[in-house]
């Protein structure tokens, strides 16, 4: 174990996968400018390049280089640069395998920055998983932890489909726990961050650290919170949820994401036609205000969920 | 490595597969009075291109890819595809290419180099440069061909492609299949380069590649043309930009229409949008695959006689094509889920 930040827990992910697989490629926008560039000194320029600004080209070359054999990442600093290039996202990449009847894989890793609510205003912070994660061919990843970091980075660097890797701007620095050597996480197992017995709270990427901090004050109330964090969005674990609200029978969803066709919106639909019989209240989503994300502070803190908006919509679920 | 230019052999297989290419379609376009419903959505036929498609891909080598558009027909035909696998594919049938799944617009056939087509203009552009981005790394001096239309050349991915590819050297021949049309706007209403009257070739010089025109409806010129980019590409030098001058002989596509309207293709738009049918009966009498014939049959290549006898044998592939296809069952419904996810 080595206590690293998350984003150095990321390239260890992929320094892992590139040292045991040549195919891997990783290119982007401003990297590997110099021969000090710690991928270019391992790899070398035939893999590791940088690019100019152009979405577009960037992932599209990643999808032919995948349909010719190799598999790319492409560093795409934030998840806005990715709405530059949508068509090769969601309407080329994940399209390919079906509509050749299963002639080519695509293997690429877009890996992106999200909800970066520090002050950037209304282009660099959105939380865009769901514009990704209802999208057939494409997985979507959402780690919380550095450990998953690096876990998932490589499980997606593995996969053989297109996967949006989408890591939390505001938890680039946390530190964890990072298991050394090979370390993968499987796609499409939740984990159970806090065990508890009365409510079930789901919440991705940062939105899993307020969740914990809400689960801490409530426990001092009496309250007992089990936390789930899905991790991967596309494949998404119904499994572990079900299994959870079946024991809690409440729910709370947590989403840094705006309400509507929100992640929070689809699992609460599938709760409610799958789980019905076992709630005993109203599901309660908890998620930004339907807004773009303002650049003044308080207005910005006030958008989006925190500890204790969480925490009082548990209280309330639980007077009912 | 030298890029020979094709012998007398060389030049009946060329003849031979643009009749090929012209016959398929003949088929294709036959097929919405023969058997009405049997294609559904929309196709695009390459009648008018065949000399281009066929010179562009003499010089093609196991190892080297192709890319091209949802005007696709005729790669794979020339590449070796089955026409019975195509055309059951664009029936949407279970023993076409695709499973039934891609259609007209989506022909593929990786074992053939034949990776991909996009339906979205100008989308395939940078797909084929990622597979020569491949190319360069294993170096094996494979090389990609770009296959798209003058109307993508407005698209940003192509010039964030052409900008990139340069800047790499990649192994890409860039074909732009210049018909003249954007569907209904011509070159001239939507391109500054033409509008000023030059070629689009131009465009190259901004990314540093060198800009060849060439008359697309010469097999042998574009076979020459294609075939020096194809020897740069393989020797390291770069990408270039072909843009080579064909003259679409059908309308678009067939028309677009709700079900229930039996679908059938309208007069070009030369004629339909334009009224120019003087144009239009020109690049008729233009036709490559007739004049590629004559000149073959004309300077003793090859015998009248032995030329009809290759369309006789072409004719019947392609009805066989079209039995077989026909014949061939719908997929089941359990294989619309399965290939979304490797």
């Amino acid at each position: 174990m080595a206590n690293l930040p998350f984003i150095a827990a990321v390239d260890e992910g992929i320094h892992q996968e590139m040292k045991r697989d040549p195919r891997v490629l990783y290119f982007g926008q401003n990297m590997a400018t110099t021969e000090n560039h710690a991928f270019v000194a391992a790899y070398g320029h035939d893999r590791v390049r940088v690019t100019p600004i152009s979405e577009t080209a960037e992932i599209g070359i990643a999808i032919g280089a995948a349909m010719a054999g190799m598999r790319p990442v492409v560093e795409l600093y934030m998840a806005e640069f990715m709405l530059v290039a949508m068509d090769q996202v969601v309407n080329e990449a994940n399209r390919f395998r079906y509509m050749s009847g299963g002639q080519v894989k695509v293997p690429l890793v877009l890996k992106a920055g999200f909800g970066f609510t520090a002050g950037w205003a209304g282009q660099h912070t959105g939380s865009l998983t769901s514009l990704f994660m209802g999208v057939p061919g494409l997985k979507v990843v959402v780690p919380s932890t550095a450990a998953d970091a690096k876990g998932l980075m490589a499980t997606a660097i593995r996969d053989d489909n297109p996967v949006v890797f989408l890591h939390h701007y505001l938890l680039t620095l946390e530190h964890g726990e990072v298991p050394d050597g090979e370390h993968l996480v499987p796609f499409g197992k939740a984990v159970i961050r806090r065990a508890g017995g009365d409510v079930t709270i789901v919440a991705t990427g940062w939105m899993v650290h307020r969740a914990l901090a809400a689960a801490e004050t409530l426990a001092s109330q009496g309250i007992s919170a089990e936390v789930i964090d899905p991790r991967t969005l596309a494949p998404l674990d119904l499994e572990t949820i079900f299994s959870s609200v079946e024991k809690t029978h409440h729910v709370v969803l947590v989403d840094q994401g705006t309400r509507h066709a929100s992640v929070s919106a689809i699992i609460a639909s599938e709760i409610a036609e799958h789980r019905f019989s076992s709630l005993k209240a109203p599901i309660i989503q908890v998620t930004a205000r339907d807004t773009t994300i303002p650049y003044s502070e308080p207005l910005e803190a006030y958008v989006i969920p925190d500890e204790q908006r969480i925490s009082s919509a548990v209280t309330q679920l639980l007077k009912r | 490595m030298s890029t020979k230019a094709p012998d007398a052999e060389r030049q009946i297989w060329m003849l031979s597969q643009m009749l090929r290419i012209r016959e398929f379609e003949n088929r294709v376009k036959q097929t919405f009075t023969e058997h009405p419903g049997a294609i559904r959505g929309h196709t695009h036929l390459a009648d008018g291109a065949e000399a281009s498609i066929v010179g562009s891909l003499a010089h093609f080598r196991p190892g080297d890819a192709a890319l091209a558009t949802y005007r696709c027909h005729g790669y794979p035909l020339v590449l070796g595809s089955d026409p019975k696998s195509l055309m059951a594919e664009i029936y949407g049938r279970a023993d076409g290419i695709c499973k039934g799944l891609g259609g007209s617009m989506h022909l593929t056939d990786v074992k053939r180099g034949f990776l991909g087509t996009s339906g979205i203009v100008g989308a395939g552009i940078p797909h084929a440069a990622g597979a020569a981005w491949a190319a360069q790394i294993r170096k094996k001096q494979e090389i990609v061909l770009s296959f798209f239309g003058d109307g993508a050349s407005k698209q940003g991915a192509f010039h964030e492609t052409l900008n990139i590819a340069s800047l790499w050297k990649l192994p890409v021949v860039f074909v732009m299949e210049n018909n003249g049309y954007n569907v209904v706007t011509t070159s001239a209403q939507e391109d500054a380069n033409a509008a000023a009257g030059r070629p689009l070739a131009v465009k190259a010089q901004s990314y540093e590649m060198p800009g060849v025109t060439v008359d697309g409806t010469d097999p042998l010129a574009v076979a020459k043309v294609v075939g020096e980019a194809i020897e740069r590409a393989r020797a390291g030098g770069g990408p270039t930009l072909v843009e080579s001058k064909v003259y679409r002989l059908s309308a678009h596509g067939n028309i677009i229409a709700p079900p229930g309207v039996p679908l059938h293709y309208p007069e070009h738009e030369a004629i339909t949008v334009f009224g120019r049918r003087e144009e239009y009966e020109a690049a008729l009498r233009g036709d490559p695959v007739p004049r590629f014939r004559g000149l073959l049959v004309q300077n003793g290549t090859l015998t009248s006689a032995k030329a009809d006898a290759l369309a006789g044998q072409i004719a019947e592939e392609m009805a066989a094509a079209v039995s077989f296809a026909i014949k061939s069952p719908f997929p089941k419904n359990e294989s619309a889920l399965e290939y979304n996810y490797a």
